[in-house]
């Protein structure tokens, strides 16, 4: 809209100012439009973000120390750690009270569960300890310090109370810490014990298997999305449902079939065998390895690479290259000079769709990739359905989903949200 | 007519007819178990008999057993337990019991007593390892390996022998019992094993000895995967429950071989989850008192080689359902297989679990 | 490569046939791990290789005793009528929502744009694991964890950026002229929308519809963590077969969803060239 004229302003035919009357309508229309919208933003908040919102606070969530033990954080708030003595009486005392308390209500093994994942060894002595304090009466039965040393040695260690006051907080970075194998030591936090450390290792696992899966998929992607994009339409739609064929296939389907092609009695080496190529006794091991994950997830997500680069090549025009041969460029230079560069931004945006994509996934290493081939999916299950550390699993899971959303938003900007293709 | 049923079914326990209190029962029940041939047999023992003597109940089963400690525990922080019997194996009911998430029992209460009226405390004996636990089978996780590709191996430390039994062997993705035959195998007297597994450097030699067959192992999570491994010739050797590997070798006449040596005994129970509304308990109450009295437990044996909890069940243990061969020889509590076994300590691992998970773990993804 | 000009040297015809090779066996990648597992579904042996009597294509060596396990069996019985009803529902719920959204995401004026479609779009970003072990918490929490409005809810969800981006797909070629002159003619919007936008986007809802339809009837993460023994669905048994007891009847079950992925494909296919050919794009 250009300056109004100085003198004076435009009316609309019901005499109100046009910029007024123009400016209502476009508050109409935006009105309308989040109205429509509105429903859907409110359905995909309450049963999408909302619940992962929740379990992502879980990876701070600490208040079980709080709650189990008052009196016993509150008592350790004068100790201090550093002097390597036991607490007061006083901390014993509150501490009697608290797990007779917890005992009756059996909340005693759940702060126990908690403080053990910190230092190994705190949770026996805590449900132990439990039976024998539920029958005590803690208005006559003190002093403490020396019973419950005397009914076990474990309350006697200095290191069980130094947990119990770092991690007295309502919230912890203790989860997070053990993520990225690390834990609050007297002096902050450090690297835990060399056999212990696993999520890093994980972490850049499926980082590195994830980049060779992306580039797998450019290499088979690039030719066949070339092919399709130059050849006649009607040829190319029918090569296409070779891709679609498999992006409409259930990833189970896909998955199973690459458990028993793969398998060391499986297809693949039956059929080398047969030819000779592979001894029968040696026989190749294809699967529950990094390379079963990687020959299943590059078949897997191979479509979602050529989509994009198809749809990129498809507006490329040929006459290009034409000109460029045309002025004396061989083959490759015409190619490498003038087609590829053009062909970057699908290249691009394939390549960081597969990436997000295999970076969270879950089933496929679960069924074809073993010990080896496993990723930081699989351990964040193993968490969350398995050895009920939840905290530890909603850490590794925010650390994952900060990274596919770092990626998510590279890809807005690079690509649009908007530019993605089905089909 | 539901009566006569009942009482026909009911051939050795004076089984208490539910008519009185059925307006106040549920009629769905949903049971946890492990699936596979396991589940196949209890529901073949306890649950067919029991909805034929009441049509109107709806039994589903659930295949979650193996979550089962996470899964309660999250139905139990959102207080809506869905769950109405889940079968856990030992440690795991004390875990539950532990945490306040099973239902403590008065075990002489609400079980059926044996037929010479023995209570049921008695009759199960020291298999009732917390408040929380109706005991049902005692398994064993032991080796089965292949009878056509290698030799018949006498220890269980052929699985560490690559040399003369060459070929993949599967293990149970988890520190218990694979700690405790890599240290025994390592040389570690077997009344030592849990003292030497107690310290750092035990861990370490364990892991160790795991170490020399780590590229030859496959790890399996599910009972069903080292038959099925077996069967299809991926691996030569593997642990796995001994009840799956029965089925392999007399039902399937899979050319597979069992090894006894060291295997590694536990128990497989029931628990009520905790915070039931009346209703569901008191029809869980009455499956369960069905589902575990003496004939119930020793039909169970007819379809899957596990020994029946009840002191009272073992005499009635006869042969095999479909294929008429007498099952006592196949039970891991039989003298001939029990030569050489594994006294596996909950106490230890209730304690050490976290613990030994995470360096397990940690070595496994090295 | 429509064709090798005449003058094509000799090392370019070499170029020429090795690229269409080269092509030709990815594709074969593609393609031939899910048409092997037709064939082998037809085992009369519980291999999952091809016997010796298969391979010399004698009829003993084939049967359909794996599609008869399937259709005999309770549990796959069960788990196949649990999807038939899970997705049809997650897949209205979606299409319904997500069809509004898109119709308003694709006015001329609409403010945060790019976020809101940041997070319309984020369930199909977002790991799986990480919105599965989300939504059993809270879910749990509600009292959804284990039931079947759980599950619809969860997979319909699952299901939105699908239908949002198909929707919005047809909507950016749509000549709002149309609607204008709908209204000049005195139509209501209602109206309008009914009888001049709603066919056009038609076979942008039906594709979106049919994408959210497979998402949930493929889905297994979700379902395993936030339905329980009365939800199990399809995949979720072909999981649970796939880890414990693998048996071919998984093969048959794959085949019969290969087939229907096939009819899937087509469908969209041709709604797709439908569309274009409706808002007069050439059909590529």
């Amino acid at each position: 809209m250009s300056d109004i004229s100085q003198s004076g302003p435009v009316l609309a035919a019901d005499g109100t100012p046009l910029k007024r009357s123009l400016s209502r309508a476009l508050r109409m229309q935006k009105m309308r439009a989040l109205l429509l919208i509105a429903p859907l933003l409110l359905f995909i908040l309450l049963t999408f973000i909302l619940p992962v919102a929740d379990m992502l606070y879980r990876s701070v969530d600490n208040r079980i120390v709080q709650d189990v033990l008052p009196r016993t954080v509150q008592a350790l708030e004068s100790w201090d750690p550093a002097s390597n003595q036991l607490p007061e009486e006083a901390a014993f005392a509150a501490l009697a009270a608290d797990l007779k308390e917890a005992a009756e209500a059996k909340t005693h093994t759940k702060v126990a569960k908690r403080l053990n994942y910190e230092n190994p060894g705190i949770a026996s002595v805590f449900r132990k300890s439990g039976r024998k304090v539920k029958k005590w009466d803690i208005d006559a039965d003190g002093p403490f310090r020396e019973r419950l040393i005397e009914l076990n040695k474990g309350w006697g260690d200095v290191e069980l109370w130094k947990t119990i006051k770092t991690y007295s907080g309502i919230r912890t970075t203790g989860y997070f810490l053990n993520a990225v194998d690390m834990q609050l030591g007297a002096d902050g936090a450090e690297m835990r014990p060399e056999n212990e450390r696993i999520y890093n290792t994980m972490l850049i696992r499926t980082m590195r298997m994830s980049l060779i899966i992306t580039f797998s998929c450019i290499l088979l992607g690039y030719p066949v999305a070339w092919l399709l994009a130059n050849l006649p339409s009607s040829k190319a739609n029918l090569l296409m449902i070779l891709v679609l064929l498999p992006f409409w296939t259930s990833l189970l389907v896909r998955t199973s079939a690459w458990k028993i092609l793969l398998q060391q009695q499986g297809v693949i080496n039956d059929t080398l065998v047969w030819i000779g190529l592979v001894d029968d006794t040696n026989r190749l091991v294809l699967i529950n390895n990094e390379l079963g994950t990687i020959i299943a997830m590059t078949h897997i997500l191979l479509p979602f690479m050529i989509l994009p680069m198809y749809s990129v090549m498809q507006t490329i025009n040929p006459t290009y290259m034409r000109a460029a041969k045309s002025m004396g460029a061989t083959d490759w230079t015409a190619f490498w000079r003038v087609y590829f560069p053009q062909s970057v931004p699908g290249i691009g945006a394939g390549s960081i769709l597969v990436f997000i994509l295999a970076v969270g996934y879950y089933i496929t290493p679960a069924l074809v990739g073993g010990t080896k081939g496993t990723f930081i999916s699989n351990l964040i299950a193993y968490h969350i359905s398995t050895s009920g550390n939840w905290g530890l699993g909603a850490a590794l899971g925010a650390i994952l989903l900060a990274v596919v959303l770092v990626l998510y938003w590279v890809y807005d900007k690079i690509v649009g949200i908007d530019n993605v293709k089905l089909g | 007519m539901k009566l006569s049923k009942l009482s026909a079914l009911a051939v050795t326990t004076a089984l208490c007819a539910p008519s009185a209190f059925a307006e106040e029962m549920a009629n769905e029940l949903t049971l946890v178990s492990w699936g596979g041939a396991y589940e196949n047999s209890q529901h073949k023992a306890y649950v067919e008999p029991y909805l034929a003597a009441n049509p109107d109940v709806k039994i589903t089963w659930d295949q979650s057993a193996a979550e089962a400690v996470a899964k309660i525990r999250a139905m139990n922080e959102a207080g809506n337990v869905t769950w109405d019997l889940v079968d856990v194996v030992a440690s795991d009911s004390m875990r539950l019991c532990d945490e306040g998430l099973a239902e403590e029992l008065d075990h002489d209460g609400i079980l059926a007593a044996a037929p010479d009226g023995t209570p049921a405390t008695e009759d199960f004996g020291d298999l009732i390892v917390s408040d929380c636990f109706v005991p049902q089978i005692v398994y064993s996780t032991t080796f089965g390996y292949r009878t056509d590709l290698i030799d018949q191996p006498d220890s269980v430390c052929a699985i560490f022998d690559t040399e003369k039994y060459p070929g993949k062997r599967s293990l149970q993705k988890r520190p218990i019992d694979n700690m405790e035959w890599a240290l025994f195998c390592d040389g570690v007297a077997k009344d030592e094993i849990y003292d030497v597994l107690g310290t750092d450097e035990g861990v370490a030699q364990a892991l160790a000895k795991l170490d020399t067959i780590k590229n030859d192992v496959v790890w399996w999570t599910a009972g069903a995967e080292t038959p099925q491994l077996l069967a299809d010739g991926e691996v030569v050797m593997g642990s796995t429950f001994n009840g799956r590997l029965f089925s392999a070798i007399a039902e399937q006449g899979q050319p597979i071989g069992m090894l006894w040596d060291m295997q590694s005994f536990d128990l497989d129970g029931w628990i009520i989850p905790a915070g039931l509304p009346a209703d569901r308990k008191a029809r869980v109450l009455d499956f369960l008192k069905f589902a575990t009295d003496t004939q119930r437990l020793a039909d169970q044996a007819k379809y899957i080689s596990y020994g029946p909890a009840r002191a009272s069940s073992a005499p009635l243990v006869g042969k095999h359902a479909e294929l008429g061969i007498d099952m006592a020889p196949h039970m891991p509590t039989d003298p001939a297989n029990a030569g050489n076994v594994h006294v596996y300590d909950y106490e230890w691992w209730a304690d050490n679990r976290d613990d030994l998970d995470a360096k397990f773990q940690a070595w496994l993804a090295k | 490569m429509s064709a090798l000009p005449p003058y094509a040297s000799t090392g370019q015809r070499a170029w020429y046939y090795s690229f269409r090779v080269i092509c030709g066996l990815i594709f074969f990648f593609l393609i031939a791990p899910i048409v092997v597992i037709i064939p082998l579904s037809f085992n009369a042996q519980d291999f999952f290789t091809f016997t010796p009597e298969m391979l010399r294509l004698d009829p003993e060596g084939f049967s359909l005793k794996h599609y008869r396990n399937f259709f005999g069996d309770d549990s796959w019985q069960t788990s196949m009528w649990n999807s038939l009803k899970i997705a049809p529902m997650a897949t209205i719920v979606s299409v319904t929502f997500g069809t509004l959204a898109a119709i308003g995401l694709s006015q001329p004026h609409v403010p945060f744009r790019r976020a809101i479609m940041a997070i319309l779009i984020s369930p199909m970003i977002v790991p799986l694991i990480i919105s599965a072990a989300g939504m059993y918490f809270f879910y749990s929490r509600i009292g959804l964890q284990g039931t079947y409005m759980g599950v619809v809810l969860a997979h319909a969800a699952l299901g939105i950026p699908f239908v949002i981006i198909t929707v919005t797909a047809t909507l950016v070629g749509f000549d709002r002229s149309l609607t204008r002159a709908a209204a000049n003619m005195g139509a209501d919007p209602v109206t309008t929308f009914f009888r001049v936008q709603m066919p056009l986007i038609m076979p942008g809802v039906i594709s979106g519809g049919l994408f959210a339809f497979i998402t949930s009837f493929d889905e297994v993460v979700v379902v395993l963590f936030v339905g329980s023994a009365g939800q199990r669905t399809l995949p979720w048994q072909m999981f649970t077969g796939l880890r414990e007891q693998i048996s071919p009847t998984i093969l048959a079950v794959a085949t019969l969803l290969v087939a229907i992925s096939i009819m899937l494909l087509a469908t969209v296919e041709m709604l797709r060239r439908r569309s274009e050919r409706l808002r007069g794009m050439s059909p590529s």
